[in-house]
């Protein structure tokens, strides 16, 4: 259970809206201390959830969430929504090397491996909910 | 607020707003019922504007727009503007801010808009419509009060469309900056250095998007013929993260110059990004990795057939 701090919601609908979502996403980062490691890993996320959105959802928006676990480590929650096709075969997706759009094929699962949490929410035809969670693994300054 | 970046995004759909209001066609609909169709209080209007030519610059010299300038600048300015406005007003061109009057005063407006840019938006920003008020007391103390608020119209009019062309410089003066810049971007980002004969690098910066990532693939590859370079070394040092598509990219680079007989060397990559990119399966196969510059090009060095040794004559 975290309790939430702030919130950030962030559009996507072009290829600009990535860099919006990775600069938020560091920005909130960093100002709790997230080392440089779990920044990356972070951003990285960010960036591939991000981009899923926008090429495969059609576009939609991402909410980060700033909390704090119950024992005060700072945590990021990064939640892409898009109403785009929706997730036919999660299992597939999920498999490492397999992509429908000519890419490497390891977004979705490789943001999957970066995160603490994941968790995937899809219907095809209604839209699909990428949700991912970080925890800074030494407790906030100050 | 945590991050201002963000911050702004979200304030930026106000611009079209913004754009919408000073369009032109939209915001003067309202104000049809000039006194165009009347020739006789354009002529006493144009008559007033020439016969009080003097007053009119002195009062409009004496306002915040031209506090800043010297005098004899400002008195200049003034008369520039008061010639096209009576150039706007004989011409019936009063509602269309592309009338040759405003077109003729360009180079006024245009050093005025000059003089806010760089300034925090708003606030500063030159404002001409505190011309208007001085304009219209004179007009007022001179005009027949029958006719003066037709005049009054009509002038509203002109220095309304005034600030309309000011603005639109103003907003082109920004569109301009921000194309100017993102080509200044993607150029910037893609300087193929030769570091020997036939050992080319290319610093890697920023963000690699697919249009910057594109620019600096093309760049390399050109530079890789007209060179004759055998070794190519992608330093990633600048990039703050390595996603999928940035490392597609490279994987992608690197097999196209291969292809063209030049072995690539990938280097720059830091611990963190190192890190990431394992866990996110990111597998860069063959392409040889250093993790520093010096190595790639020590390595590149080997490749061609050179080696860097102690000249022990001078060392000691």
């Amino acid at each position: 259970m975290t309790d939430i701090l702030t919130v950030h919601e962030v559009r996507i609908n072009e290829e600009i809206d990535i860099v919006h979502v990775r600069q938020a996403a560091r920005d909130l980062a960093v100002s709790v201390g997230f080392s440089l490691v779990e920044q990356t890993k972070l951003v990285t996320a960010a960036s591939e959830l991000a981009r899923n959105t926008l090429v495969h959802g059609n576009g939609g928006r991402a909410r980060i969430e700033l909390g704090r676990a119950l024992d005060g480590t700072p945590t990021l929650r990064l939640a892409f929504t898009d109403t785009g096709p929706g997730i036919a075969d999660i299992d597939q997706a999920l498999t490492d090397g397999y992509s429908s759009a000519g890419g490497l094929g390891l977004g979705l699962s490789g943001a999957r491996r970066l995160a603490d949490d994941f968790d995937l929410d899809t219907e095809p035809g209604k839209g699909t909910t990428v949700t991912v969670g970080f925890r800074a693994r030494r407790p906030a300054r100050g | 607020m945590l991050c201002p970046k963000f911050a702004r995004r979200i304030a930026n759909p106000q611009r079209d707003d913004l754009c919408r209001a000073i369009s032109p066609k939209g915001a003067m609909e309202d104000n049809r019922m000039t006194a165009g169709s009347d020739p006789t209080i354009r002529d006493s209007v144009t008559a007033f504007l020439k016969d009080h030519r003097q007053d009119i610059e002195r009062v409009w010299a004496s306002t915040a727009l031209f506090t800043a300038r010297r005098p004899a600048d400002a008195a200049e300015e003034c008369s520039e503007l008061l010639t096209g406005i009576v150039e706007v007003i004989v011409s019936g061109g009063e509602e269309n801010a592309a009338a040759t009057g405003f077109a003729s005063v360009r180079p006024v407006l245009t050093s005025l808009a000059a003089r806010s840019a760089g300034g925090p938006s708003g606030s500063d920003r030159p404002d001409v419509t505190v011309l208007k008020g001085p304009l219209l007391r004179l007009w007022h103390d001179r005009a027949p009060a029958e006719t003066a608020y037709r005049g009054d119209l009509l002038l509203s009019n002109v220095l309304n469309t005034l600030r309309i062309a000011l603005l639109e410089i103003e907003l082109s003066a920004g569109a301009d900056t921000i194309l100017a810049q993102r080509a200044q971007l993607t150029e910037l980002s893609t300087p193929v250095i030769k570091l020997w004969d036939g050992i080319l690098a290319i610093p890697l910066i920023g963000t690699l998007d697919s249009t910057r990532g594109q620019t600096a693939t093309e760049s390399l590859l050109e530079q890789i013929v007209a060179q004759h370079a055998r070794v190519a070394i992608l330093d990633i040092t600048g990039v703050t993260a390595v996603d999928t598509l940035v490392a597609q990219h490279l994987l992608k680079t690197a097999v196209a110059a291969r292809l063209m007989g030049a072995e690539c060397i990938i280097s720059g990559i830091r611990p963190q990004i190192a890190q990431t990119m394992v866990q996110l399966g990111i597998d860069l196969g063959e392409v040889a990795t250093r993790a520093t510059l010096a190595d790639a090009f020590a390595r590149g060095l080997s490749i061609i057939g050179m080696k860097v040794s102690n000249d022990e004559r001078n060392a000691g």
